[in-house]
């Protein structure tokens, strides 16, 4: 089998689900290729060829242009399998592959078990294994599901793409993340509150459980798109990725958006009333409650310590 | 300007799913249905479009059973001007390549300016079928759009990437825009709105009138993960919780010291 590696960079720098496909092609035991547009000053490390077109001209996204790339791509080496991030760079280009290629696209592969992809469904409450009827598939990948083993080493074999002309979509600029005076990247503790917090007068509660364990208090995601919780605590893939001692979910269910930024945590704690709910794969401890209840007294029970 | 909005309805994701007969997907009783969170962000972007170009017609597009009809409805009452409903009692059966194919074919000789979908469903969760859409159309697409602006048929939009980072794009109408949580404050419907929403055209459409593409992928199975988790679950009195977890804060990490 052989795999097409669709790499990504961004403002001239190696993304790390790169490796992640790496990690992947070693898993299904294939040989690979791999596509990056991207800087030749700054190449992933990888044992294998790599073709490479120049970000400065084609555009780090540019989905005409990129389509066209890899398509030229697929016609030359001919693989069995196109594989994604399941990225915002992944999600928006794969389709646009497949779609051409007459290809199934299996999205979210988080694992593959015999051969046969898996992907969550609602929120990972559930699985499917997903059988393509098509000679050549798509996939994208779950940030975080095949994990290098080792360090990421090797050199590329360069071949260079030069590309001409344009395409419909006009890419005129990164707009950076707001930046606040809070970094919880420094952060010992974080008390982060999730939907279950039900209303916003409740964020102050989990910011006073967050002051009595030294900590800040975060979000997830549907708290700061309620504006309940300014974006620079949102904690997730499309926040911030932390790694505090310790980390109180108080009713989080577990997106795994939110996972991703947070299960490196040294210690997990969550607090949630649904014993099912995905965050309870990660936790090192779930309490079953309702946080209205149980936040304000392990709170006080904390102060008096 | 001729506006179309695609929605899609989905479970409460808090509910509890099990697995229906054949195995290939959860059971469709018991459980409490909405608009797909990220089609509501589509819906009120293509509402505000309208109020904003004043001289526009939006169609909102469903595929699924009746059942589907009351989330039409709620579309409808949040101002959109008509409801093309795809019926088809099987549409959870379809893969993604499918569904673009349907919304595509009814799509391709009414000229829509705009088409807005969420960028992904809250259950299958494939984020491919507004992109798709766009394939199958020829037309452009912008996917996980946060921002979006219009101006004489120019689209500004800003994409959310990864860690906050947006990504700006211009693009001319005809355009797809699929939309990411946050991109506004999708409104409630009003009284009055609910009430003039009943009157609107709500068309029912055969699904086999508009599936002219065969699926390239199915379900072979679904199941619950298993728990990998292992940790400790607490559960009973909270004030015996909290000096347990105190206790297990102390032994476990240094917060406390």
């Amino acid at each position: 089998m052989k795999i097409l590696l669709i790499a990504e960079s961004r403002e001239g720098k190696v993304l790390g689900g790169t490796y992640e496909l790496i990690a992947f092609a070693a898993k299904m035991n294939a040989e690979s290729v791999m596509f990056l547009v991207g800087d030749e000053s700054v190449l992933p490390k990888y044992d294998g060829k790599l073709y490479l077109a120049d970000g400065k001209t084609v555009g780090e996204y540019n989905p005409d242009v990129h389509k066209q790339l890899v398509l030229d791509l697929i016609a030359k080496e001919n693989p069995d399998m196109v594989a994604f991030c399941h990225s915002s760079y992944g999600w928006d280009l794969a389709p646009r592959i497949a779609c051409t290629l007459k290809a199934a696209q299996v999205s979210e592969v988080v694992d593959v078990v015999d051969g046969v992809p898996v992907v969550p469904v609602c929120n990972s409450k559930l699985r499917r294994d997903v059988k393509a009827k098509t000679a050549k598939t798509v996939v994208t990948l779950q940030a975080g599901a095949f994990g290098l083993s080792d360090e990421p080493s090797g050199t590329p074999v360069v071949e260079k793409i030069v590309v001409t002309g344009g395409g419909r979509v006009q890419f005129t600029g990164y707009e950076q993340a707001a930046s606040g005076g809070i970094d919880l990247g420094k952060a010992k503790v974080i008390v982060s509150a999730g939907r279950g917090i039900g209303k916003p007068e409740n964020v102050a509660m989990i910011a006073g459980l967050a002051k009595a364990l030294g900590g800040e208090y975060g979000a997830s995601r549907p708290v700061v798109d309620s504006e309940w919780v300014e974006h620079n605590r949102q904690v997730g893939t499309t926040g911030q990725t932390v790694t505090p001692k310790l980390y109180v979910a108080c009713g989080i269910s577990g997106a795994i958006q939110h996972l991703a930024g947070m299960k490196k945590s040294e210690f997990i704690v969550a607090i949630n009333t649904d014993k099912d709910a995905p965050i309870g794969d990660v936790a090192d401890v779930l309490v079953v409650a309702d946080l209205k209840q149980f936040v304000p007294l392990l709170t006080e029970k904390i102060k008096s310590l | 300007m001729k506006i179309l909005v695609c929605i899609k309805q989905v479970p409460d994701m808090e509910s509890k799913f099990k697995v229906d007969a054949g195995g290939t997907w959860y059971a469709k009783t018991d459980l409490a249905w909405r608009m797909n969170e990220y089609d509501e962000y589509a819906v009120e972007q293509s509402v505000q479009l309208k109020e904003q170009v004043k001289d526009a017609d939006l169609t909102v597009l469903c595929i699924g059973s009746d059942q589907v009809k009351e989330t039409m409805k709620k579309a409808l009452a949040m101002g959109c001007d008509r409801g093309a409903h795809i019926a088809d009692d099987n549409a959870s059966g379809k893969e993604p390549f499918e569904i673009a194919g349907i919304i595509a074919e009814y799509a391709k000789d009414k000229n829509f300016d705009l088409i807005f979908t969420g960028m992904q469903s809250q259950d299958r969760g494939s984020a491919q079928v507004g992109v798709l859409v766009a394939e199958m159309l020829g037309l452009p697409s912008v996917s996980t759009v946060v921002h979006f602006a219009y101006e004489g048929g120019t689209v500004e939009a800003k994409r959310e990437l990864e860690g906050g980072i947006k990504a700006c794009v211009k693009v001319q109408a005809p355009v797809v825009i699929t939309c990411q949580l946050g991109m506004n404050t999708p409104r409630y419907p009003t009284l009055p709105n609910i009430m003039k929403a009943k009157k609107k055209e709500l068309l029912s459409i055969p699904v086999q009138e508009l599936l002219k593409v065969d699926s390239r992928q199915e379900t072979a199975r679904i199941y619950f993960p298993e728990k990998k988790g292992g940790g400790l679950v607490l559960e009973g009195d909270i004030a015996e919780m909290a000096d347990k977890l105190i206790q297990i804060l102390k032994e476990k990490t240094a917060v406390l010291a």
